[in-house]
């Protein structure tokens, strides 16, 4: 339970940074956003056992980091940003192929994809 | 009107985020992942990146939402008996989760001074020719070397998911 009321302290946060700045979103919303994103991204990572998953929630890290990026570009009314969201987009498609071939070898070998029966480098 | 829609693409990209970690269906953490990516578009739409948005549900949800379900029914995974965490992975986890949250928030609090109002930046990312133009002169060289990424990623994925037959040490 104390897992889950993690985030929502943080979208309360939220609420309350943008009370404060009188109900306009600002770029700290979008950053907090991104922060709160990437946090339960980093949770499905840390907590989730099958590798699957454990890609899905990196993947989630990654949008959040994009995020910031294009509230950081539309803020600052420049285009870098933007481009490079372009270029993070084509190597995350690039590491998710990469990523689902090497599970599927492992796989074939070890007829598994759970983290706590990979223990083949343990002692 | 726009402050309503942030926040409730806010919420339901968090919420699915969340649906996406505490799901014990992989299927259905995968669609909560894609739900969570068209808020993220959502998000793109109101900060005025068209492209990056059509980009990310083209990329991200028709290409690797698509893939990760299909690999999902290939491997056809039983749940089974999932263990339950330990206490010390609990407390970590959250401790960890919680300082990473505290210092990306505070970075975010403290390192920007001021707040930018939206309506006084002019709105450089809805055009299609200024994507071409940075792509196309400033960025020409990481445009050259990613194709080049993408081509190595491909013989890999190749090489990685072909079986070798005849060659012991390979297997």
């Amino acid at each position: 339970m104390s897992l889950l009321t993690t985030p929502f302290t943080a979208m309360s946060a939220i609420s309350l940074a943008t009370l404060t700045a009188g109900f306009t979103v600002s770029l700290h919303s979008y950053l907090y956003l991104s922060a709160v994103l990437f946090v339960v991204g980093f949770l499905g990572v840390v907590l989730r056992k099958n590798t699957l998953v454990i890609y899905m929630c990196l993947e989630l890290m990654l949008v959040a980091s994009t995020v910031a990026l294009v509230a950081f570009s539309r803020f600052n009314g420049v285009l870098d940003g933007n481009v490079f969201v372009f270029f993070i987009l084509t190597v995350a498609a690039a590491e998710v192929a990469v990523g689902l071939a090497i599970i599927v070898a492992l796989f074939r070998r070890r007829q598994t994809v759970q983290v706590e029966e990979l223990n083949a480098l343990k002692n | 009107m726009s402050d309503i829609l942030f926040h409730l693409f806010a919420i339901f990209t968090v919420a699915c985020a969340l649906g996406v970690v505490f799901n014990k269906n992989a299927v259905a953490s995968a669609l909560c992942l894609l739900l969570s990516l068209v808020g993220v578009a959502g998000l793109f739409v109101l900060l005025d990146a068209f492209l990056l948005a059509v980009l990310l549900v083209l990329v991200y949800a028709g290409a690797v939402v698509a893939l990760f379900l299909f690999i999902i029914m290939l491997l056809d995974m039983q749940g089974g008996d999932r263990k339950r965490f330990t206490k010390a992975t609990l407390v970590s986890s959250t401790v960890a989760g919680g300082l990473l949250l505290t210092g990306l928030i505070s970075f975010a609090t403290r390192g920007l001074k001021g707040t930018t109002i939206l309506a006084d930046v002019p709105v450089v990312g809805n055009s299609l020719r200024a994507y071409a133009e940075q792509l196309f002169t400033v960025y020409l060289l990481p445009v050259q070397i990613v194709g080049f990424l993408l081509l190595i990623a491909m013989l890999g994925v190749i090489v990685l998911s072909k079986k070798f037959e005849g060659l012991e040490d390979v297997k």
